[in-house]
């Protein structure tokens, strides 16, 4: 079938079997390699993208139900060069070691602090919850987190201002 | 896995939906977040021949508020419940037992009408569905019918939602604002299914006395279910704590809870038990 969407403020059009889940399109026929699969079936975290605002798993979605939709990965919230606030945050506090998980969790905490900038600790680490992570402890990604959430209170402010 | 093959159909009336349902001979299965069947599908535990998205089908996701209570369309996600300010006050219940439905995510695809065509034993709003007498409406092609939320939830994975019907919405019964309640799960980690959970709530007779107690639980048997015979024991008394003691006590005595790798049967009764105690101790200060 055929399914068109916007990744990343591209548009771009894919021949897809029904079966084929957002994650595997994301990958194998775009070739954005930043999205993991970890588990395929939800529980890990990995696999994370924004679909029209909100983080999903990509591994539960097919792709052919992404008509019209707008996806980030975590290709899309990064700035080239020079480290993101929410990067930089990551690698003061060095929030990964094998990496694995990673792109879901910048992607989760992306999400979760463009739509609540001021979130606690404990929505963080609520949010945070459903991505596991087998080297860190997750202590550094709070932190991180917790860091980089500065950054997006000044932009939650400058966009009302 | 990869997921089996099937065909994909996103049909936009719900009359066009249950014709394609009805096509394919039982062999259909309607899609709403997935976050359950694709699941099933990643393991091939299921092999539809035909997924049947309900995603453009306009009507199903709105929350509605009137004299016969909270009306959820089967598409309303777990987020668009959390996000209605109104619930807070419209039905207390429903909102706390939502916030303990699996992970950020997950919530932002999870459905009402998924959760209850896939009746996992130990989820949350089956567990409300049958704590306040719900009610489901299902469509199929003879047309559209009413179905308690008793008669719908027959065992682990198991409805009364014949292969051609979809949920269209659920019903929950107006809310008394003097109402006392309490919600109480306990899970090994957060957002996972409860060992065990409990919905209860009761109201207070000019006496002062507990009446038309519910209280339903999660998670300790094949499907949800009300424990009456654990209301029986605290309607008519004053809410104290010798009166929860004995509520609790009746209600890990009736229970046949599973015993598996999560917990055993044992455990898991002294948890409801624990669980009823905390549902009924907060219920009062909540109101």
């Amino acid at each position: 079938m055929n399914v068109a969407f916007d990744i990343n403020g591209q548009p771009v059009e894919v021949q897809v079997e029904p079966r084929t889940t957002l994650a595997d399109c994301i990958r194998h026929d775009l070739r954005l390699t930043g999205t993991h699969v970890g588990c395929a079936h939800g529980t890990c975290g990995a696999c994370t993208v924004i679909v029209d605002g909100d983080a999903v798993r990509s591994c539960l979605i097919l792709a052919v139900q992404m008509q019209h939709a707008k996806i980030v990965t975590v290709e899309g919230i990064s700035n080239d060069d020079a480290l993101t606030p929410l990067q930089a945050a990551f690698r003061k506090h060095f929030a990964l070691q094998c990496g694995f998980c990673t792109p879901g969790i910048l992607i989760t905490a992306h999400a979760l602090l463009t739509e609540e900038p001021n979130a606690s600790e404990d929505r963080i680490r609520d949010v945070l919850s459903g991505s596991i992570c087998r080297c860190t402890g997750y202590i550094p990604i709070v932190q991180a987190v917790l860091e980089a959430r500065a950054a997006y209170q000044v932009q939650a402010r400058s966009a009302a201002a | 896995m990869k997921l089996p093959r099937f065909e994909y159909a996103s049909p936009t009336t719900v009359q066009e939906a249950v014709a394609l349902l009805a096509a394919s001979n039982g062999t259909a299965k309607p899609l709403a977040g997935g976050q359950s069947l694709v699941p099933i599908l990643a393991f091939r535990l299921a092999a539809p021949s035909l997924l049947v998205d309900l995603r453009r089908i306009a009507g199903l996701d709105t929350i509605a508020i009137d004299d016969a209570g909270v009306h959820l369309g089967a598409r309303v996600r777990w987020c668009d419940i959390e996000a209605d300010a109104r619930l807070a006050t419209a039905h207390p219940l429903l909102a706390a037992a939502v916030t303990h439905v699996a992970h950020y995510a997950i919530r932002k695809r999870g459905t009402v009408g998924g959760s209850l065509a896939h009746a996992d034993p130990a989820a949350e709003l089956p567990g409300i569905a049958i704590a306040c007498d719900a009610e489901l409406t299902l469509v199929g092609p003879s047309g559209r019918r009413s179905v308690p939320a008793e008669a719908f939830f027959l065992g682990p994975l198991t409805t009364a939602l014949a292969p051609d019907e979809l949920i269209t919405q659920i019903r929950l019964p107006p809310w008394p604002s003097a109402r006392r309640w309490g919600f109480q799960e306990f899970a090994r980690r957060r957002g996972d299914f409860a060992l065990a959970g409990v919905a209860a709530f009761y109201d207070l007779d000019s006496a002062g006395h507990a009446a038309n107690s519910h209280i339903g639980v999660i998670g300790v048997d094949d499907r949800p279910r009300r424990l009456t015979a654990a209301e029986a024991v605290l309607n008519g008394r004053t809410v104290d704590a010798n009166a929860i003691t004995a509520t609790a006590e009746m209600a890990a005595r009736i229970v046949d809870p599973p015993d598996d790798i999560h917990g055993t049967a044992r455990y898991r009764r002294a948890l409801l038990a624990t669980l009823v105690e905390r549902a009924l101790t907060g219920a009062p200060a909540k109101a």
